[in-house]
């Protein structure tokens, strides 16, 4: 059984409250999905075609109307507990400083949340490990608005990762970056991906983004959403920005933009 | 440096200046005492009824933080309440503009045919005065977490309680500070009210009576004994909200006030 298998899956459309439309606008519509885990895969499509709401489907956060979704063996009916999630928005709290960001996670999620406060200086320090692994070394201390937009991208994905989680979902956590940065957090999310071998489910519209980062990408349809097509990535690991610009993957991504253009037109 | 020392005493030269202003006018038209009494008249009264000033301002003072207090205590909880669940809002939100819309003045004969004349009434009405905009604050400062931030607690297996600890107060903890200054200053005006309509003590009362005796200069001198002790409430407040809050200065938050 895979890791994650989504059937069939039919998702009304809700607005800004949560509330669904009553005209019943589908999100989501026949969609289907499957990942092995410690596959590392992309979502990408037209705008509004329900990709963030298929990553809150899979969290638990929303239920489906109608289908199936297993994660880990388990029907999907509540929040899963194995989850870290980063969005575009870094979202960190100000009156926090950037470790103790990080280590929110931990103060909830059990079992640390019962050691929490006894081994605090033990958590501490994993935060700092980990921030030095995404170039933070030394910034624990400061205050999140004292960092970088760049930078809270980085110690947002600290807060997604501190406590292990085996499902990563990203909901284009790079999508407000200059192209640079961008390019800088890609190899550090493939670092840290290689590094912890979780199962990562990101959503953009960037699609070098999704080439260099995913096994398998997949191309969703206008709303309502499905799954119209999905591409395997044969770039061996670690990937370097040069293999973009080989001819077999700039044929890829020009590929994939066509299937996308297609999408946008079939409105 | 010597920028700064000018933006500190900038107040307080226009202070200076105005009480000169006030001086030399009332002076210079010849204006009777009875109708306006010159600055230094007033702040003379002040030293003259200095007994009276005192045991009334001390009054006033004491019914203003016991209403203020309670509806620290009482916003605070509604507030959380409000904020946290959208059916309490729903039902409750549209009574408490309601009953905020009422002209607080009207509320206080009826007070006194409840609870008396006194004290309790002058808190009561501080109270009344104050506890809206603390109610509102709070609300807002709940109600308006990031969703994103809810789903990464949510996913994490957060409960409700767990998002309102770690999120919901210390987000809201600005709007808090902000309500409080805003609210103290309200507090003293239902106080001065009641006690002006209804009471027998206090800074309103001691302005009724010095009014019917045609002691201008005691009146003002009572307003400006009010007008220090409310500004020294509120810079209280104001430094407490920049030793707490000082984070959200430099944050993006907007901040709702309101008042009543």
């Amino acid at each position: 059984m895979a890791f994650i298998e989504i059937e069939d899956v039919d998702l009304v459309y809700r607005n800004s409250f949560g509330h669904e439309v009553s005209d019943g606008t589908l999100a989501l519509s026949g969609t289907n999905l499957t990942m092995e885990k410690g596959e590392f895969i992309a979502l990408v499509g037209p705008s509004g075609c329900g990709k963030s709401t298929l990553l809150k489907v899979v969290s638990g956060l929303i239920r489906a109307n109608k289908g199936k979704v297993t994660v880990a063996g388990e029907t999907v009916t509540d929040p899963l507990k194995i989850v870290g999630m980063a969005f575009q928005n870094a979202s960190l709290l100000p009156w926090r400083s950037t470790r103790e960001n990080v280590l929110l996670p931990l103060e909830i999620v059990e079992p640390h949340r019962q050691r929490f406060r006894a081994e605090k200086a033990h958590y501490e320090d994993l935060a700092d490990k980990l921030l030095e692994t995404v170039g933070l070394e030394g910034f624990g201390d400061r205050a999140p608005w004292q960092l970088s937009g760049g930078m809270q991208q980085r110690a947002q994905l600290c807060r997604a990762l501190v406590h292990e989680p085996d499902l990563l979902l990203l909901d284009e956590p790079f999508g407000a970056l200059d192209a640079f940065t961008r390019e800088e957090l890609w190899d550090v999310l493939q670092a840290l991906y290689t590094d912890r071998k979780c199962t990562v489910m990101l959503v953009t519209h960037d699609l070098r983004e999704a080439v260099y980062l995913a096994d398998t990408v997949y191309v969703m349809s206008a709303r309502p959403g499905r799954v119209i097509l999905d591409k395997k990535i044969d770039m061996p690991r670690p990937r370097k920005l040069e293999d973009l610009y080989s001819r077999d993957i700039a044929d890829l991504i020009q590929e994939l933009r066509h299937h996308i253009n297609v999408a946008r037109t079939d409105e | 440096m010597k920028n700064i020392w000018l933006e500190r005493l900038s107040p307080w030269i226009l202070t200076i200046v105005l009480i000169l202003l006030w001086e030399v006018i009332v002076k210079g038209f010849g204006i009777s005492r009875i109708v306006m009494p010159s600055a230094s008249e007033s702040f003379y009264a002040i030293y003259e009824f200095r007994v009276g000033l005192w045991k009334s301002s001390l009054t006033t003072l004491y019914s203003t933080v016991i209403g203020f207090g309670i509806a620290v205590v009482f916003g605070v909880l509604m507030g959380v309440a409000i904020g946290i669940s959208r059916p309490v809002y729903v039902t409750v939100y549209p009574l408490m503009v309601a009953f905020n819309a009422i002209p607080k003045v009207v509320v206080v004969p009826i007070l006194v045919l409840w609870i008396g004349s006194g004290l309790q009434t002058s808190a009561v009405t501080a109270f009344i005065l104050c506890f809206f905009p603390i109610v509102v604050n709070m609300a807002v400062g709940l109600a308006t977490i990031e969703p994103e931030l809810k789903d990464v607690l949510r996913a994490l297996g957060a409960k409700e309680r767990d998002i309102v600890i770690k999120v919901g107060i210390p987000r809201s903890l600005p709007y808090l500070f902000a309500s409080l200054k805003i609210a103290i200053t309200l507090a003293f005006v239902g106080a001065v009210i009641a006690e002006t309509v209804a009471g027998s003590e206090g800074i309103g009362n001691l302005m009724l009576v010095a009014s019917s005796n045609f002691n201008t200069p005691l009146m003002f001198a009572g307003i400006i004994v009010i007008a220090a002790m409310a500004t020294g409430m509120y810079g209280i407040f104001a430094a407490l909200d920049s030793r707490f809050t000082g984070w959200a200065t430099r944050g993006s938050m907007n901040f709702a006030t309101a008042g009543g």
